[in-house]
């Protein structure tokens, strides 16, 4: 394999990996959440930092070989899109410590009620991500147009979630810290399912060359 | 005279073959160029862009077993017709070619040696069109107290824009570069590549470069050519980062062959 492509691939692997590690964030921040175990949630915080530092590497990565290797057409795309992907894949796993932190909270106190609308929100969340990271891999194909589509389930679960639990805390104000906190839990999944829109978006112009942001997916 | 101003391009090609004797160098090319862009020509050596280039002021006559078929226009002047005026076309689309080659005689006679030619005698003119020359290709000041003293004793890429003073004092309204900064290192081509997107402004600008980063950098829009056919023309932008042609993706990407 030619050195460039050789490098390409490295920096593709180091994407997936970043990827994967976002995902189990993810998983695992929900899971500390709905299980309410603190000692997860303390883990996922705890190893945060590595997605920080792969996030820098693949940043310098991607500078390194714009410098060195000029690329053009499909690479340039390739590594401009990889530039920015890995921004949304740290900003998500800042989210994930989030929901931990909430879950730490929340764990401490009694349960308000079984969760029933953060894992559906989660289960659609985390297949995004997944489906994403192998469209990534995959390169064209229908993937990132289905994962734009799911989007709207996720935000429509933060708006059912939003207004069951408006209605309990309208019922019962004693509950409103606890509420808020799984509102917040539910807005931080939506977020991670903006992200994971934002990195389908750019494996389309990756593909394409066509940036399709900001504009109906039909355009 | 309004309506040649008017029009967008200056070369309309169309069907245009070359040979050198039976081997087809350039085959069905079409391609019309506008005015006052720079328009870069790229592709692997031997496929057919210094030919094109060259057909442009029918430098390829200087090959015996050269000849065209197709239509080649420059305005409204069929390039390969007859009766044309091959010198008065020379004139209008000037060349500078890889290796600066300016005349063994002073700054001052390489740069007045075309105005002489085609009659200029008065001194006072002839001295207004060199300085005028020279300020135009961003030479003046370095050569201005050594214009007696010989041009083949300045630097590379000074040479190369004295050679670039020498055709602008033609009043040409095309400029031809043939891989204009390939012997020359990279402040030197900084500087040609800085003058041709001031000299844009007034001239048309065709080259050839197998440098791709400069293509990027400095043309409106790019010719991709292979084994003599023009595989994808387009805005510069557009074909070094998404190109039509998995030909031409895997040239700029380095992928080829």
């Amino acid at each position: 394999m030619p050195i460039f492509d050789n490098e390409l691939d490295m920096l593709k692997k180091k994407v997936l990996t970043l990827g994967s590690m976002v995902e189990t964030a993810i998983h695992d921040s929900v899971r500390s959440l709905v299980e309410r175990d603190s000692e997860l949630a303390r883990d996922v915080i705890k190893r945060d930092h590595l997605v920080n530092a792969l996030e820098v590497k693949i940043d310098e990565e991607c500078v390194r070989l714009i410098a060195l290797r000029q690329p053009m057409a499909g690479d340039l795309r390739f590594i401009t899109t990889t530039m920015k992907i890995t921004t949304d894949l740290e900003r998500m796993g800042d989210l994930a410590v989030n929901i931990a932190e909430r879950a730490l909270e929340l764990n401490e106190e009694p349960q308000l009620k079984p969760f029933k609308n953060i894992p559906k929100m989660a289960e659609i969340t985390e297949g995004m991500v997944r489906d994403t990271l192998d469209a990534f891999v995959k390169g064209c194909s229908k993937l990132p147009y289905e994962v734009i589509n799911r989007d709207d389930d996720v935000d429509n679960l933060t708006v059912s979630n939003f207004n069951e639990l408006l209605a309990l805390m309208l019922k019962d104000p004693k509950i409103i810290p606890l509420a808020v906190k799984r509102t917040y839990v539910a807005k931080y999944l939506e977020r991670i399912a903006d992200h994971t829109t934002n990195i389908a978006e750019m494996i389309i112009y990756m593909c394409k060359g066509k940036m399709i942001r900001h504009t109906s997916i039909d355009e | 005279m309004v309506g040649e101003l008017n029009e967008r391009y200056i070369f309309k090609i169309h069907d245009f073959n070359i040979f050198y004797g039976d081997f087809m160098a350039v085959k069905n090319v079409s391609l019309n160029i506008e005015m006052n862009k720079i328009t870069a020509i790229i592709g692997p050596s031997g496929c057919g862009k210094s030919t094109l280039l060259r057909a442009l002021n029918r430098m390829n006559d200087l090959i015996v077993t050269s000849r065209v078929e197709g239509k080649a226009l420059f305005r409204d002047i069929d390039i390969y017709e007859k009766d044309t005026d091959v010198i008065e076309l020379r004139r209008r689309v000037g060349m500078v070619f890889q290796k600066p080659n300016p005349f063994p005689s002073s700054v001052y006679e390489n740069v007045a040696y075309g105005p002489k030619i085609r009659g200029i005698k008065q001194k006072s003119q002839l001295d207004e069109i060199v300085e005028h020359s020279l300020v135009r290709a961003d030479l003046w000041k370095e050569v201005k107290d050594k214009l007696n003293e010989s041009g083949l004793s300045l630097s590379g890429g000074q040479m190369q824009r004295l050679c670039i003073a020498r055709s602008l004092a033609q009043e040409p309204e095309v400029m031809l570069f043939d891989e204009p900064t390939s012997a020359l290192d990279p402040i030197s081509t900084a500087h040609i590549e800085n003058l041709l997107q001031e000299l844009r402004k007034t001239i048309t600008i065709v080259i050839v470069t197998h440098n791709m980063q400069q293509a990027a950098r400095i043309s409106d829009y790019t010719a991709f050519m292979y084994l003599g056919e023009l595989i994808e023309f387009g805005e510069t932008d557009t074909l070094f980062v998404n190109p039509e042609n998995k030909l031409t993706e895997e040239y700029i990407t380095g992928r080829f062959g």
